[in-house]
């Protein structure tokens, strides 16, 4: 770390550093690209983690994480202007391809506006709405931006701000699409988008030439209801996120308040979570499974995959009391203690677990309607997986290791045995295979743990009015379809000043645009399925 | 008049009053013997074959989809024809939160069904707004865009409820008057007055 400060203050005289538990680089915004530039090509920082838009009061900035994927190095760059009434950052899109849609989101919650971005139009809010929800002063009466059952307003431009050879900003409007494209709209209620999120999609006959994502249709704000809640209150939006990974989600939360707090939890509590997490990937992967080959017309798989799921279900019921929202983890520790029958049943589910996998392959994988529909489409590259921050199973299927168990082991993963699975393909039928594979490497840790859950209290004593003290922290953990990171950043009182949620599925769904131009409109379904993104984890 | 669908006990129902009042409204405005035959017969065919249309936001929808699989299995209720067009379909099912942004999206949705059309308001969320109370952009409660007929709480709701709910409203079918009834709720003066087509008079 002290290597890479040198190296840095060499460079950029005007930088100067926070030593939190992470790097912190504070840079003005006229040197911010030039050090983005470095960092990315020299450094070797080529993977931009997330984009955490700040509302200081007296500014208005942001916090860039940055993760080398050679050396699994990170660092955060803070980069603030103090204009409130037109606050202009420059934009990194042009060295990270996912920076245009967190940057857009940026735009969308605070109003900074970012220089060279191709495209600044609100993301998750309509264009109508009016004001900067995230902004510390916004208005949320509802007479502001009541409920409307008009259709929204629509455009075909978007605006862009550049810098002219004088360093003047100027303001430019851009079609989306050409004046002769053929744009078809598909969604928001479709049964193919996995929920409500709509493509806007430009076609040539029936080749792909691009895709507009909309979302926001489930964009609920729970960033904002964080701020006015306190910090166990906050912890049960994580189940209603991505409500397959919710366990892996309220593990991060509580991880992350628990290492501002310097709470130590016992060791039954962190293998208990260990075992749902890896509970939770396997019925997860089970629904993707059963709702992808539904897609391709394989009706029949989701009843076979939704055997397991319900029987996994039932374990987490009997514990957790609730099928889908279990609000299981807590600050210290655990809500409750297992369920006495617990460790039969997993055993139960582990031994039928391999049969069922191997049908699960018979009757779909070697198929050869299936083999022609997913073999060498939506082909991700290696280096756009990264440009694209595409993390989980949908990364390790282009050949990117970034398991974020391994990468950065928590709770006790270090000291278990498994394999990352990693596929170099990088089409549907890779991702397919990976999801797969993992569900075998789950069951092998869940195998390691089962039968030596420690003794000890499941919750250690928590103060009754948890106060986090002034800083901010940034912990990610591996959900069920890619890293998921929580930013919290505190003023020590009783609820989080900022509390981002960086998700997994938002990425996956922004790349769709990538992979599917040039391919076929049929083609479409089987990539956007193999990405597996849950839609309310891409609005929040 | 005790009104129940698939054998379920009259007693073991809740919410009995609700029926009875439209049962007594029914009784007190009285029928012609052949009409009120025919809609009898009428009734017990729609109230037994509710087709939903597939339409989910969120968790709900994952319930709603363990619903239609092996375990809950709605096919033994004739409810299994899941509609992907409104056009075909005769309850929404509304399966998630409802944010400003996806309001009039429900609102079209709900008018390209065909009549007679009813609404399930499943979940916290689309009761009330839910665990998003405080939140600036969730419609509070989807009754504040279009009329619901059966109101399902939980978070999200178990199987077992989501079709408790469905045989509620199937009970409410049965007690419906069709003949000049519900089949079209919106005289055709008020829809005309509502949606003018332009250089018509009339």
């Amino acid at each position: 770390m002290a290597d890479l400060k040198e190296k840095i203050a060499r460079l950029f005289p005007d930088a100067s550093f926070d030593d939190a538990n992470i790097l912190v680089v504070n840079i003005p915004d006229a040197q911010w690209h030039k050090l983005a530039q470095t960092l990315r090509d020299e450094l070797g920082f080529d993977w931009l983690v997330t984009i955490v838009g700040m509302d200081w009061a007296e500014s208005l900035g942001c916090y860039y994480y940055l993760t080398s994927t050679k050396s699994g190095e990170h660092i955060s760059i803070r980069v603030a202007t103090t204009d409130r009434l037109k606050p202009m950052l420059h934009s990194v899109a042009d060295l990270w391809a996912i920076a245009g849609i967190y940057e857009r989101e940026v735009y969308d919650f605070f109003g900074i506006v970012f220089i060279n971005n191709p495209d600044m139009r609100r993301l998750f809010l309509s264009i109508d709405w009016k004001g900067f929800p995230l902004r510390k002063d916004y208005d949320a009466d509802e007479a502001v931006n009541p409920v409307s059952t008009e259709n929204e307003r629509q455009t075909d431009f978007t605006d862009t701000w550049v810098e002219d050879a004088s360093g003047k900003v100027v303001k430019k409007e851009v079609r989306v699409f050409a004046p002769e494209d053929f744009v078809v709209n598909i969604g928001p209620q479709h049964p193919a988008t996995h929920g409500v999120l709509r493509f806007r999609t430009a076609v040539d006959g029936e080749t792909i030439k691009k895709i507009d994502l909309y979302c926001g249709y489930i964009h609920r704000g729970i960033e904002k209801i964080c701020e006015q809640l306190t910090y166990p209150q906050t912890l049960h939006f994580m189940d209603r996120l991505d409500y397959f990974s919710a366990h892996p989600y309220h593990h991060c939360l509580c991880m992350t308040i628990e290492e501002a707090a310097g709470i130590e939890i016992s060791r039954r509590a962190q293998v208990i979570r260990v075992i749902m997490d890896e509970l939770s990937r396997i019925a997860s992967h089970c629904l993707f499974i059963g709702t992808y080959c539904m897609d391709l017309g394989a009706t029949t798989m989701l009843f076979y995959t939704l055997r397991v799921r319900e029987q996994i279900l039932d374990i987490m019921e009997k514990t957790c009391g609730a099928r889908m929202t279990f609000n299981y983890e807590c600050i210290g520790g655990l809500m409750q203690d297992l369920a006495p029958d617990f460790v039969e049943d997993v055993h139960k589910l582990l031994d039928v677990l391999p049969a069922n996998i191997k049908e699960y392959n018979k009757i779909f994988t070697g198929n050869v309607i299936a083999k022609n529909r997913m073999e060498g489409v939506g082909v991700l590259s290696h280096d756009d997986a990264i440009s694209w921050s595409v993390t989980g199973p949908s990364g390790r299927a282009s050949g990117w290791a970034c398991d974020v168990r391994k990468t950065d082991p928590y709770s006790i993963y270090s000291e278990l045995e498994f394999d990352e699975v990693v596929r170099t393909e990088g089409d549907a039928m890779a991702r397919f295979k990976v999801r797969m594979d993992e569900m075998e490497q789950s069951a092998r840790i869940i195998a390691q743990l089962i039968d030596n859950i420690p003794e000890g209290e499941i919750c250690v004593k928590v103060p009754k009015v948890l106060k986090l003290p002034q800083g901010h922290w940034f912990r990610r953990v591996e959900g069920c379809r890619g890293a998921f990171g929580i930013f919290i950043e505190s003023d020590g009182t009783t609820s989080p000043y900022r509390l981002k949620i960086a998700p997994p599925c938002l990425p996956a769904a922004a790349v769709v645009d990538h992979i599917t131009r040039g391919a076929k409109i049929a083609d479409l379904i089987t990539i956007g399925g193999s990405m597996d993104y849950i839609v309310p984890d891409i609005d929040r | 008049m005790e009104v129940t669908t698939k054998s379920m006990p009259y007693q073991d129902w809740k919410d009995n009053e609700y029926i009875e009042s439209l049962v007594k409204e029914l009784q007190d405005n009285g029928t012609n013997v052949i009409v009120g035959s025919l809609d009898k017969l009428i009734n017990w065919g729609r109230s037994n074959s509710l087709w939903p249309l597939t339409f989910a936001t969120s968790c709900c929808g994952i319930e709603f989809v363990s619903l239609g699989a092996a375990r809950y299995d709605m096919a033994r209720f004739g409810w299994e024809v899941a509609r992907s067009s409104p056009r075909q379909a005769d309850f929404i099912m509304v399966a998630g939160t409802i944010v400003k942004r996806m309001a009039p999206v429900v609102r079209r949705l709900y008018d390209q069904l065909a009549e007679p059309k009813y609404v399930i308001a499943s979940g916290a969320c689309a009761v009330s707004g839910g665990p998003f109370r405080k939140s600036y952009c969730v419609v509070m409660g989807v009754d504040q865009i279009i009329p619901v007929d059966v109101y399902l709480p939980g978070c999200p709701p178990r199987p077992e409820a989501m079709i408790y709910s469905i045989m509620q409203l199937s009970r409410k079918i049965k007690v419906e008057r069709f003949f000049g009834g519900v089949n079209r709720q919106e005289k055709q003066e008020e829809f005309l007055k509502a949606h003018p087509i332009e250089g018509v008079d009339d």
